[in-house]
């Protein structure tokens, strides 16, 4: 790895590495069920939809999204300057323990503990986000 | 008179119905009164939890205020009738006052609620007759059960999370009567996630 390139994977790293170490000690992300994941998805849906936003961002287009960016979206600052690529590391690591992964994250929400119905979660959201309905959403 | 049976029950008079919900309302007056009073003790003491506390409440007051427009549009779509239309009034009525619970305890601690949206979206084309209504409501009290406990526990305010969970009853019974008037059973599960 030249030092460019070493210097942009640091500079991009920090900002997680400085959220309180719950990113660094991230465990490879199990493989989850899409059809149980919906069900655990359902806990969601007071505040976000796949296609649209509410009082928290669409999960259409999620993957490979860097937080904080979908346009007219009002996001907290810490949301914003958080520079997490959402893919099933980063989601995992989130989803754990949203306000320890984001300190200041307006998603006032404890996690989810159990680290299957996260994969099970994430499995649902990547199979959606592949559907027809999030095509361009 | 069955607190879940109504619903089913054409016959029955929505006056006593509502005497049923308003008998409730004892226990969101009990939440209110314990959020406020959480408010005024932490800025008594100025606590540092504060901003955090006043973050989670609005993130809860954003998703109240999408459920009273959403209780509207059902409400206005002239698929609901009686006395299925009532009780979605009854429930946009908790709503309302869950809302302007959230939105004074905010005040009261020094943050800044958020107002209603000028647009909401709902997926109105998939609501085609009353039960799309009634199911579309019951995936949003639901929703709101579980983001409601995953709320409790991270109050820095035990008091607010008290208050939170009073509110998260309200909605677990919204969610139940919901389920009954769509034919399935109405508690599911003995636990909520």
């Amino acid at each position: 790895m030249s030092p460019k390139t070493w210097l942009a994977a640091l500079s991009c790293s920090l900002p997680l590495w400085a959220a309180g170490g719950a990113w660094a000690a991230a465990p490879a992300a199990m493989t989850g069920d899409a059809a149980r994941g919906e069900a655990v998805y359902s806990r969601c849906l007071a505040c976000h939809a796949l296609a649209y936003d509410r009082t928290g961002p669409r999960h259409c287009g999620l993957f490979g999204r860097q937080a904080g960016t979908v346009p007219g979206f009002a996001y907290s600052d810490a949301m914003r300057n958080s520079k997490i690529i959402w893919d099933e590391k980063t989601l995992d690591v989130f989803l754990q323990n949203p306000l320890k992964a984001v300190p200041g994250t307006s998603m006032g929400y404890a996690g989810i503990s159990d680290a299957l119905e996260r994969a099970d979660l994430i499995a649902y959201l990547k199979k959606e986000n592949a559907s027809a309905d999030c095509k361009g959403k | 008179m069955s607190f879940l049976s109504f619903v089913r029950n054409p016959s029955i008079d929505m006056r006593d119905a509502r005497r049923v919900f308003l008998g409730q309302s004892g226990l969101l007056l009990s939440g209110a009164a314990v959020a406020l009073m959480a408010g005024r003790d932490a800025l008594a003491k100025g606590k540092e939890g504060g901003a955090s506390d006043v973050r989670i409440l609005n993130t809860a007051l954003g998703a109240e205020l999408e459920a009273i427009a959403a209780y509207q549009v059902g409400a206005e779509s002239g698929l609901l009738k009686k006395p299925a239309l009532d009780l979605a009034i009854v429930f946009q009525g908790h709503h309302k006052e869950h809302a302007s619970l959230l939105s004074k305890t905010i005040t009261t601690l020094g943050g800044k609620p958020v107002s209603a949206k000028s647009e909401y979206t709902f997926p109105v084309d998939k609501l085609k007759s009353d039960a799309d209504v009634l199911r579309f409501a019951a995936m949003l009290e639901k929703g709101a059960v579980s983001a409601y406990l995953g709320a409790v526990p991270v109050f820095d305010n035990r008091d607010l999370s008290k208050a939170a969970a009073s509110i998260l009853g309200d909605e677990a019974m919204h969610w139940a009567v919901l389920r009954n008037a769509l034919g399935e059973p109405p508690v599911p599960s003995a636990f909520m996630s």
